[in-house]
């Protein structure tokens, strides 16, 4: 590979060609503060439009500064980062960004990890040089379902644009205005719930400051908790146990299932249940539709729909819901594990606790903040009462422990109630993409040929690869699978799949960049690529050490078919655990 | 033509168009039917003729006669007069400001004497919505000459050893910038024709496209022979509505002569032109910027490298040329390179189309060579200060050009020169400034445009010069400190320094070169609350001058304050803390008894 060699801060660097600066300087141990720069290589998320001017260095021969994100090394090139010239410009640039942002940091949600206020704190900012009573930009507050817009936050780092146009395609975001008054908004400057916006939180999760924050249901849930008359039930999602360990400064990957449930159950939950129980509570039911569709493509069915697109992902349906009204039917029915386990919670649970469903506060952990949204759909709702209440995010459940002066790192390990609190290896890789449907293969293979599987791992539907596809051989039947996550690459595929070039039977697809993983409701990765890859792997970790890994093999899914359910898709599910799409494209 | 004795060329710009122009095209068509000379005499529309603080502008041919500030009803006497009894109307011939006589022709007119028209060759002598004039003058012979004799890299070469740089503003030579397009290989290319003319009170690109817009297809289809490009673009602001349709009846014209289309002159080059509509942003003129507004994206602009001749429109290699810099292009290769380069300095060869503008007696466009001094623009072009007033400063290069002051006057103008003393070339305004403009209000003046441009990309821009702005707002209130100027200096280098494009990198040049030159002035704002110029209204004092003031009340009937108190027929006085500088009665006063100070009472 073609390699130059360049000076930077007096040390010599050798990088590969078409380095930034940036990199360049990092791979010396020199980290040029930056804010608007981004660089999340794992999943392919890169941002640099070069308009904080934080990251900018000293070139020699140049006149002006250079934004080192931005700026290609080349043979020679002399580069100082810290010289007087940059310090100055550096800190005179970060004044005028705090100049026009609020100072109200004690009570901004993105407190501690704000990285607009790292940066203050490390360029020693004391006083704000600026006109007395300078004007601020200032704009009006848009509450979402999922998402709160507080765009007097905004620094106009467009990592957030970025994402929704580029990498989720979704286009709900983007700058308006000009000037001072530039923010990055949905078109019009309407509300995040009348854009296309799916709710997805990729935003939020790449926004350095608080402009972009999530809808913070903690003290709700408090209130529900010190109310006597309600029985609580908390379900946690697959990715939240891999992820949440970071928030209290465990090394990212670790896993906490264990410390999690202690901690539920320590806040005062009644029961702490899994939602990886309702994951295999989906295979069984998406895996039984798929292989009913597969059954009639087999026999010569002309009108049956194929590929099955999975259900699970709530920005997913929200998606597809937005773009593709003409396909409503082809994705498979069945609800997302989240609403299953609240409909089974509401009335299968209820009915063996012997307490009324008003009675019952249904709360979720997940990674994810399209499930606040997903929760408060009309269809989930029985007599206007939800099945799932309140949907926090993995972030904060965190808040939530912390506000309870929990000791995370040391609590014991506990297990999670029964009944449903049973789960799969099937289940847990819900939590990243390729998941469900290795999860739906597992079950699918077996129940359609009747063997037992000769290995459990599908390596080929394994990866961060934006689009994959694999065969997978049902004992001489070959099942054509692809995957995709990242909402711009299931674009692409359904695309592929309307333009004939993918032949697909089924299709799992993830919103979010690496899956639930990756999800809007994580601890923040603040661009890095070593967390989401140790998540990644956990996950695994975690499937391959538990007993059971087929969803159809969990004793208490056998149970609850038995004793409430019947059989997947029976009329009781179709009731319960399926649902119906809407055409959202013209409203 | 030939048929004609007479020529009656009438300024169809949009100037002189708002002063009725076409009225009088119709008027003096009108007459000299009525008078049986339609044989004799043709009228026609022209483009510009620069001299627009005197138009609507009527020039005959062929003595060179040229008629200022026409009416309508003027139409009548100069046909009868001029054209049947070949007697000049004396009435409307110019008037030299100096000597205050009639200056029979424009050949004798201190405004014209220096110019060297080579851009502006054909605006004011033929009728832009005629090819068959522009084919008279040479038009597309320079083409037919490229593809011809020369190859696109011979073809180049002219152009490189013609020394022309970017007239839009950067100066870059525009030689190299053809040979890198030209060099970048793929299977599309594109011309930009870069029409987003966006300074206050520039208008050359207007008025060339107004007057001559042949010429910027003939120098755009060469361009796409040299660089291998067989599309061009105009990116043009939808607020030039003549000029678009002037270009949309060139296009179509030359279309109709195999000008463009497939198989130019017989030749393999191919050619055709679309017009692109700017919304009116400022920053649009900026090539990425540019670029990203023509594909339907956000007009801002992005990090170069890649430059456009790597990956331009559609990330394709693009080669963005201004309008004035397109129009030197034919008359290059007709009249070769030496020729071009012979004009201008070492380093800026050619000429430069100034927009003159502000307290000067000429305001209009002109078209000098590079090395000329500003006194020379000034004081013989521009024809002096109105009203005898005092030189005080000049801002060249648009709101992001420097002010410069006496002492630069002798200065030779061209791209380096004016970097040299702190302003630059710019697209070639020029706004002279009299005794009565304070440099204070004028650097806020100009931020003001700056920060309602800024496209909000970059912090330093989209902040900075909001802040730049207040401070500057703060002084002319009296409210500023040394310290605030002080803010000033630092936030205008740091702007300068870490601003993305051309826009943030230029705004604050008006504050530093401000503050550079007319130091005192911030000083007396600042120190003394005192704006000398007596142009800051908050800081504007009135004084009774006590010899002078008869007593006669008219001046405390008009306070709306009562600040002002006196006897009849005694000398009155303005109670300065009660005043609110309305300047009612300094209108009202009939014996110069009131006056603002130059220096704080």
């Amino acid at each position: 590979m073609d390699t130059v060699k360049l000076t930077i801060d007096n040390k010599e660097v050798v990088v590969s060609k078409g380095t930034t600066v940036h990199e360049a300087a990092k791979q010396v141990g020199i980290h040029i503060p930056k804010l608007c720069y981004m660089n999340l290589e794992l999943l392919g998320l890169e941002n640099k439009p070069a308009g904080c001017r934080i990251c900018v260095v000293e070139q020699e021969g140049r006149r002006n500064l250079a934004p080192s994100c931005s700026t290609t090394c080349t043979e020679g090139m002399v580069i100082k980062t810290n010289t007087p010239r940059v310090l100055n410009a550096r800190k005179t640039v970060l004044e005028l960004l705090l100049s026009d942002h609020p100072k109200d940091c004690l009570i901004c949600p993105k407190s501690g990890r704000c990285e607009l206020q790292d940066l203050a704190v490390q360029l020693g900012i004391r006083e704000i040089h600026s006109v007395e009573n300078a004007e601020m930009s200032t704009y009006r507050k848009d509450h979402s379902p999922s998402i709160i817009r507080d765009m007097d936050k905004c620094v106009m780092c467009r990592r957030c644009e970025m994402i929704c146009n580029n990498v989720q395609t979704v286009g709900a975001l983007s700058a308006v205005n000009r000037g001072f008054m530039s923010v990055v908004a949905p078109a019009f400057e309407q509300d995040l719930k009348d854009s296309p916006c799916t709710f997805c939180g990729q935003c939020v999760a790449v926004c350095p400051t608080g402009a972009l924050t999530e809808v913070d249901q903690v003290q709700k849930v408090i209130r529900a908790l010190t109310d006597k008359t309600k029985t609580v039930v908390v379900q946690t999602a697959p990715a939240v146990r891999v992820a949440l360990g970071e928030e209290f400064g465990m090394a990212p990957g670790t896993i906490v299932t264990g410390k999690m449930v202690a901690a539920l159950r320590g806040m005062g939950f009644k029961y702490v249940f899994d939602t990886d129980f309702a994951a295999d509570l989906t295979i069984m039911e998406e895996g039984t539709e798929l292989l009913d569709r597969i059954g009639r493509y087999l026999k010569g069915d002309k009108e049956v729909k194929l590929p099955i697109l999975t259900s699970c992902c709530p920005a997913w349906v929200n998606f597809f819901e937005h773009n593709y009204p003409d396909m409503l039917d082809v994705p498979s029915t069945a609800r997302s594990p989240q609403q299953m386990f609240g409909s089974i919670a509401k009335t299968y649970l209820a009915d063996k606790l012997g307490i009324k469903r008003e009675d019952m506060i249904v709360v979720s952990v997940m990674p994810c903040l399209a499930k606040k949204y997903e929760c408060q759909r009309d269809e989930f709702k029985v007599d206007g009462n939800p099945d799932v209440d309140y949907a926090i995010s993995t972030r904060e459940l965190a808040h939530l422990i912390r506000e309870a002066n929990i000791d995370f790192k040391t609590l014991p390990d506990q297990d999670f109630d029964k009944p449903m609190g049973e789960s799969t290896g099937a289940a847990v890789i819900f939590g990243t993409t390729g998941g469900v449907i290795e999860a739906a293969t597992r079950t699918a293979y077996e129940v359609f040929t009747g063997n037992k599987l000769p290995r459990i791992d599908f390596q080929e539907l394994r990866g961060l690869e934006g689009i994959r596809t694999a065969t997978v051989d049902f004992n001489g039947t070959k099942i054509n699978i692809g995957i995709a996550h990242k909402l711009g690459n299931a674009r692409k595929l359904l695309d592929g799949i309307r333009s004939g070039l993918y032949n697909l039977h089924a299709i799992e697809i993830m919103a979010c960049p690496g899956g639930c993983i990756g999800g809007g409701g994580q601890p923040l990765h603040h661009g890095k690529s070593d967390v989401i890859q140790a998540r990644f792997d956990a996950i695994y970790r975690e499937d391959a050490a538990k007993p059971i890994r087929k969803s159809h093999e969990n004793p208490d899914i056998i149970k609850l078919y038995e004793e409430f359910l019947g059989k997947p898709l029976s009329e009781k599910s179709h009731h319960l655990l399926h649902t119906h799409y809407f055409d959202k494209k013209n409203k | 033509m030939a048929q004609y004795k007479m020529h009656l060329l009438v300024c169809g710009g949009t100037g002189c168009r708002s002063s009725e122009s076409d009225l009088i095209i119709e008027n003096l068509q009108h007459s000299l039917r009525e008078k049986g000379l339609e044989n004799d005499a043709q009228v026609i529309k022209t483009g510009c003729f620069g001299f627009c603080e005197q138009g609507p502008i009527v020039k005959v041919l062929p003595d060179n006669t040229f008629y200022t500030g026409v009416k309508p009803a003027d139409a009548a006497e100069i046909v009868a007069e001029h054209v049947l009894k070949g007697r000049k109307v004396e009435r409307l011939l110019y008037k030299d400001p100096e000597k205050q006589m009639a200056v029979s022709d424009s050949k004798h007119m201190g405004f014209y004497r220096k110019q060297i028209r080579i851009a502006l060759r054909n605006c004011g002598f033929i009728d832009p919505e005629n090819i068959d004039e522009y084919i008279a003058r040479d038009g597309y012979a320079a083409l037919a000459k490229v593809l011809e004799e020369m190859s696109p890299e011979q073809a180049i070469d002219v152009i490189k050893q013609s020394g022309l740089r970017g007239r839009g503003g950067g100066g870059f030579p525009t030689g190299l910038k053809w040979e890198i397009a030209g060099k970048n290989k793929a299977d599309q290319k594109y011309v930009v024709c870069n029409a987003d003319e966006g300074d206050p009170g520039a208008f050359m690109d207007r008025s060339i496209l107004e007057g001559d817009p042949h010429s910027i297809i003939e120098a755009m289809s060469i361009c796409g022979y040299c660089i291998g490009a067989t599309k061009g673009l105009v990116y043009i602001r939808a607020e030039y509505p003549l000029a678009i349709k002037r270009l949309q009846i060139a296009i179509e014209q030359a279309r109709n002569y195999g000008l463009l289309g497939e198989n130019i002159l017989g030749s393999k080059h191919s050619f055709d032109i679309e017009l692109r509509y700017g919304a009116g942003a400022f920053v649009c003129g900026e090539e990425t910027a540019l670029i990203h507004s023509m594909e339907g994206k956000r007009g801002e602009p992005t990090v170069k490298p890649p430059f456009p001749a790597e990956s331009g429109y559609l990330e394709k290699p693009t080669n963005v040329n201004n309008v004035e810099t397109l129009a030197n292009i034919p008359a290059i290769y007709l009249r070769g390179h030496e020729w071009f380069a012979s004009i201008g300095t070492a380093k800026s060869k050619g000429t430069k189309v100034f927009a003159l503008a502000g307290k000067i007696n000429n305001v209009g466009l002109i078209e000098v060579p590079m090395g000329i001094t500003l006194r020379e623009v000034i004081f013989e072009i521009g024809g002096g200060i109105k009203d005898g007033k005092k030189f005080k400063a000049v801002q060249t290069g648009g709101p992001s050009g420097g002010c410069l002051t006496e002492k630069h006057l002798d200065t030779p103008i061209d791209f380096d020169n004016l970097l040299a003393v702190g302003s630059m070339m710019g697209s070639g305004g020029m706004i002279v400034m009299d005794e009565d403009d304070c440099m204070v209000a004028v650097a806020k003046f100009y931020l003001e445009f700056t920060v309602e441009e800024s496209c909000g990309k970059c912090a330093p821009c989209r902040i900075g010069n909001k802040r730049l702005h207040e401070l500057l707002d703060k002084i002319t209130l009296g409210k500023g400190t040394e310290e605030d100027i002080e803010q000033l200096r630092n936030l205008s280098v740091v702007i300068k320094d870490t601003a993305l494009c051309g826009l943030g990198q230029t705004s604050p040049n008006p504050v530093l070169s401000t503050l550079d030159n007319f130091a005192d002035e911030y000083l007396a704002h600042v120190r003394d609350q005192h704006c000398p110029a007596g142009q800051c209204k908050a800081l504007r004092q009135y004084l009774i001058l006590a010899d002078k003031c008869v007593g006669c009340t008219a001046c405390t009937k008009v306070c709306p304050t009562g600040a002002i108190a006196g006897e009849k027929r005694q000398a009155h006085l303005i109670d300065q803390a009660k005043c609110i500088r309305c300047g009612a009665c300094i209108e009202k006063c009939k014996f110069s008894a009131i006056i603002i100070p130059s220096t704080k009472i």
